[in-house]
């Protein structure tokens, strides 16, 4: 691309390459001086959001540019490959969203890693400096966190398959190397669990990112060029054309790949296990970070390179999509485990993502996006404190609580907050987008719509029994000593709460920022009508 | 070879015989001596250390050896390289040594990349620090004495005084210099004199651990048997191939295939043009190569020798074996069957699909790190065929690049195998490898790398192999070939991912094996496999060009 400019500094690069240094420096701090490594990452994490805050200010809504910020340097050229990064405004909110819950999980994990935590205490490796558990848990984080700002950065799709894949490795080790303590029985059956969990996350992802390879290739062949600008103008000058039938193949190849990591009904089963031997923090990274990746990448790539396929896909997906919001509310309220129970409320709500996604209408994307940013922020700020609750007294199971409002008021009443974002209550910020997810879908699927409305009683349900059985009625025994969220705690769960109830009143910044980007993808699938209006095309139908 | 056939094949070099001179005067054949000088180098240097062996004293013998294994593959290496930048892998590429051999882009990559991978193996060879001290000497993984009787007096002697086999360093130099000449025979007498060169030493070295000895015989007797086997295939049909052609030189085959030969051997007019002698010769010198590349369903021997060879000897085998054996796959392939393309592309497709998935479901069942390993090369022998089968420049290329990729972590992956120790040697039962992320994080870290590569994950030079010959063979039109690969990958990667689970996230257990600090040696070994792999995952670029501009056989 001899139009792209690569003048002056590269910000989208130094989002994600300060968090991948920060992991180097932080595994590289020596094993006594656990407390600094802590530090280091959170300062690492802090400077990312800085420059992600950078990033929102530089960004130009009113632009012309589809892609802002971009960036473009040769890589393997033998496989037509460049490193591309540009950002619209779905960028730009995703990489806000994600450097913002960082540091949140950093300083909620504080202690999660620590030696007595893995139960390591007395290993005579850690003695020897050699296993350095702690270490790793902040730097995995942050390798995380590096690879999901640049695959929501890159505009060339080999690169971002190689993200998409390469994120799988750390979180693998953060799941399987670093689980809950709280769970029922031994020891060892607690890490069989957990490495059963971490395999089946690997496991899923990993297939699903294979048979993403083959489209990928699929693609290359067809189109000659990974690079979305250089398939986009083939498309609009008419070199490229894309049999349907290859099309179709190929949109599936990548579509599954998505749906297994976003995570949508019937490729959902990981997410639940991944969740719940998980410590918290790990938990919200898969749910409320990672698992962005896969909805994200359906607006970039699934419609944006296969708009005909997509548009063929749609009722398919929408029937998924419900079947993932029903069945996932269902679900979560027959849990007897807190985390799983936070697991499955996700997957409905990724349903809800996806269906504004493929609704096709203006409202319905813009919707799904916001509901990106806020099923992120209200799942962090349930699961966090859930996690606070977890580690008080031991246990997971539902049954185990009880009464926990008379002795620890102020974890009860933000667990409240965090249940009444997960039930979309108007006010909080989750209501909006699931509004606007709602009405996107009616406008054109009414049908759909009205029965999605069902998951939002569901979704009722399962918060406000889920507190009222841990937080009300006669204090347990075991509760009764349970002391009340600490400063670092509080840090934690406050801010959030803050956000919650701002986006919930005034979501517009966030809105401002996704619409023109929603209009330029709907406008891929409906070329030439760059405002697509819902209405005549349900008269079509 | 009937005489014909070396009479033609002394004479059609006219320039001795001349019209002055018609009598019968044998000319000496013309050699183009600088040419194919990385072959004599490592040869003449073999040669030398038999003769290290009868005159050199036992005290200095391993020194002296691995002093000048070295000098001589780095040497050659240079000349390989001096070829190369002399333009002869790509403008001025020919046919040298009476048509006996090529010096082409393919050729040269190819003995590069054995060159070096032999280097790195030959340092796992000398490695003396990981077995302990037998009565005060030093000692590797070689036996103490070949010939003596597996538990008997004459070895107890042997061992106590501290005799060790420094015979493995010419033996490998031997081994490498068929494999040089492999990929660049240009006549099929020359490949079979090449692979009976190469494979010789092998079934020798693979008889020679020091621990498990009946074992490592066993695997020998077994490898020699089938290896036997498959060469006697190989050489029946050059003998059909002859008949069909007249001649085996490649071109002259090709031009029969094709229809465009000039004058018909009358001692041969019955057969020639036979396409029966064609097919059934064709598939049964395909068989013998693809028993060397270990495809299924040649693969029998893989598990057994490789887990019975002492493990230096595995990675080299592995490695090299697997880079030379392809590369006379190739040719073979697109210089003498192009023309018979319809023909083997079905049968190989076939066998590619085959070799992908049993590799890699047999592999998941695998209890014995060695063995999981030698089934992983099975199902990679799978993705390289992929490649093969393209049938386009990139096809050739992708499979080059692909072999540098892969020796270089096969190496290195054996080369951590050997660290892993306990009582009774190296511990290569998958059990007792759990919790060793927690013992020795750095060297469970560095085979994580490995078994990542293998799987295919980017960022590493195996996803980018994986991504060149997928690629080529989606171009070639093998998309189902890429989705069956895909699949296979994704099994594959299964039991990959379990040893890392084993590693990592199992409780060390209390008995377990500990991990031998190596000397420098093995760690250079393991040092170029991990920078390797990382090098071509993250920025292939420079090699991939390489491989392209080497990618074209000169005919």
């Amino acid at each position: 691309m001899s139009d792209v400019v690569n003048a002056g500094f590269p910000l989208l690069t130094a989002t994600a390459a300060v968090p991948a240094l920060g992991a180097i420096a932080t595994a590289a701090v020596p094993a006594a001086k656990r407390t600094a490594a802590k530090w280091l990452a959170l300062f690492f994490s802090l400077v990312t959001l800085a420059l992600a805050v950078a990033v929102g200010i530089r960004f130009n809504t009113g632009a012309e540019d589809r892609y802002q910020l971009t960036e473009s340097h040769s890589w393997i050229a033998d496989f037509g490959v460049r490193y591309e990064l540009g950002v619209d405004g779905i960028g730009v909110a995703l990489i806000g969203l994600t450097a913002l819950l960082i540091p949140f999980i950093i300083v909620a994990g504080w202690h999660d890693a620590d030696p007595q935590e893995t139960g390591t205490a007395t290993d005579s490796s850690v003695a020897a400096g050699r296993w350095r558990p702690t270490q790793g848990f902040f730097a995995l984080i942050l390798m995380v966190e590096a690879m999901v700002i640049l695959s929501f950065e890159a505009t060339d799709v080999f690169l971002f398959y190689i993200l998409f894949e390469a994120m799988l490795i750390p979180m693998y080790f953060l799941i399987g190397g670093f689980g809950d303590r709280a769970h029922a029985g031994s020891d060892e059956n607690a890490a069989a669990q957990r490495s059963y969990a971490a395999v089946k996350f690997l496991l899923y992802n990993l297939v699903g990112g294979l048979i993403m390879l083959a489209a990928v290739i699929g693609l290359y062949v067809v189109a000659g060029t990974f690079s979305l600008s250089e398939i986009a103008s083939l498309r609009a000058s008419g070199e490229l054309e894309m049999a349907t039938n290859t099309e179709r193949l190929l949109f599936l190849g990548f579509f599954f790949a998505f749906a297994v990591k976003a995570p949508l009904w019937p490729l959902h089963t990981w997410l639940p296990n991944a969740m719940g031997e998980a410590t918290a923090p790990v938990a919200v990274l898969i749910t409320a970070v990672v698992d962005k990746v896969g909805t994200f990448a359906m607006l970039r790539f699934c419609l944006q390179l296969f708009p005909g396929a997509s548009e063929w896909a749609t009722p398919v997906i929408l029937v998924l999509a419900l079947i993932s919001i029903v069945y996932g509310a269902l679900l979560a309220v027959g849990q007897r485990d807190i985390k799983r129970l936070v697991a499955y409320a996700s997957i409905s709500h990724f349903g809800f993502i996806i269906m504004g996604i493929f609704a096709m209408t203006t409202q319905g994307q813009s919707g799904a996006t916001l509901y990106m940013v806020n099923h992120g922020i209200s799942t962090a700020a349930l699961m966090l404190v859930a996690g606070f609750l977890i580690s008080r007294r031991g246990s997971r199971l539902i049954a185990d609580y009880g009464g926990a409002q008379k002795v620890a008021p102020v974890l009860a009443g933000t667990f409240l907050i965090g249940s009444l974002a997960t039930l979309s209550l108007p006010g909080l910020a989750p209501f909006v987008s699931e509004f606007l997810v709602l009405v996107g879908t009616f406008t054109r699927y009414p049908v759909i719509g009205i029965i999605a409305t069902f998951g939002i009683v569901l979704g009722a349900l399962y918060s406000l029994v889920l507190y009222q059985r841990t937080m009300t009625g006669p204090v347990k025994l075991e509760v009764a000593k349970m002391p009340d969220l600490k400063l670092r705690e509080l840090l934690v769960v406050g801010p959030l709460i803050v956000l919650l109830v701002f986006l919930g009143v005034y979501p517009k910044p966030v809105t401002d920022l996704v619409n023109p980007a929603v209009k330029d993808t709907l406008s891929d699938v409906y070329p030439g009508d760059k405002t697509p209006d819902p209405e005549p095309e349900v008269a079509a139908k | 070879m009937s005489a014909t056939a070396v009479h033609s094949l002394w004479t059609t070099n006219g320039l001795w015989a001349t019209a002055a001179e018609p009598v019968a005067k044998i000319d000496s054949p013309q050699i183009e001596y600088s040419l194919i000088a990385p072959t004599l180098i490592v040869i003449g240097a073999a040669i030398l250390g038999i003769l290290i062996e009868a005159f050199v004293p036992r005290k200095s013998r391993y020194y002296v050896q691995l002093f000048l294994s070295v000098v001589a593959l780095v040497a050659a290496f240079a000349a390989v390289v001096a070829l190369a930048a002399d333009g002869r892998g790509t403008t001025s590429s020919g046919i040298v040594a009476m048509g006996a051999l090529a010096v082409d882009g393919p050729a040269l990559f190819l003995q590069g990349t054995i060159l070096l991978a032999g280097l790195v193996a030959i340092f796992t060879f000398a490695e003396r620090r990981l077995d302990p001290e037998a009565h005060g000497n030093r000692v590797d993984s070689f036996a103490a004495q070949a010939a003596s009787v597996p538990g008997s007096d004459s070895e107890k002697a042997a061992v106590r005084a501290g005799f060790t086999t420094t015979e493995v360093f010419p033996l490998a130099l031997f081994a490498i210099g068929g494999m040089l000449v492999f990929p660049s025979a240009n006549d099929l007498l020359t490949l079979f004199i090449a692979l009976e060169v190469f494979s010789l030493p092998l079934y020798l070295l693979c008889a020679l651990a020091r621990r498990k000895r009946l074992m490592s015989q066993e695997a020998a007797v077994k490898y020699f048997l089938l290896g036997a086997f498959s060469s006697a295939f190989l050489l029946f049909g050059i003998a059909l191939l002859y008949g069909y052609a007249g001649t085996v030189s490649y071109a002259g085959i090709a031009d029969v295939v094709d229809g465009t030969v000039q004058n018909v051997n009358p001692a041969l007019a019955g057969t020639m043009g036979n396409d029966a002698l064609l097919l059934i010769g064709a598939a049964l010198i395909l068989m013998g190569l693809l028993f060397k590349v270990g495809a299924v369903p040649f693969h029998m021997w893989t598990p057994d020798v490789y887990q019975g060879a002492p493990t230096p000897v595995t990675g080299f085998m592995a490695a090299a074996t697997k880079v030379a054996a392809f590369g006379a796959l190739l040719r073979l392939l697109y210089v003498v069957l192009p023309g018979l393309r319809w023909d083997w592309r079905p049968v190989m497709w076939g066998v590619a699909i085959a070799t992908m998935l049993l590799g890699a479901i047999v592999a998941i069942t695998q209890t014995d790190i060695k063995r999981l390993l030698a089934y992983s090369s099975i199902a990679h022998a799978g993705f390289i065929l992929a490649g093969v089968i393209a049938t386009t420049p990139d096809g050739i290329s992708s499979v080059l690049f692909y072999l540098g990729a892969y020796s270089f972590v096969t190496i290195g992956a054996f080369a951590v195998v050997t660290l892993v120790r306990d009582a009774g040697g190296e511990a290569t039962h998958l059990s007792k490898w759990a919790g060793l992320g927690r013992r020795s994080p750095l060297v469970a870290a560095v085979f994580a790398v490995f078994l990542l590569a293998f799987a295919g994950i980017p960022l590493t030079s195996g996803f980018a192999g994986k991504f060149a010959v997928f690629k080529a063979a989606a171009e070639g039109g093998a998309g189902a070939l890429v989705v069956v690969g895909v699949i296979s990958s994704a099994i594959a990667a299964f039991f990959y991912i379990r040893v890392i689970v084993l590693m990592f996230f199992s409780e060390p257990k209390p008995e377990g094996p500990t991990v031998a600090v190596p000397s420098p040696l093995t760690m250079t070994a393991i040092g170029v496999g991990v920078a390797v792999t990382l090098v071509l995952g993250v920025a292939p670029q420079y090699f991939l060009d390489l491989a392209n501009q080497a990618g074209v056989f000169v005919r």
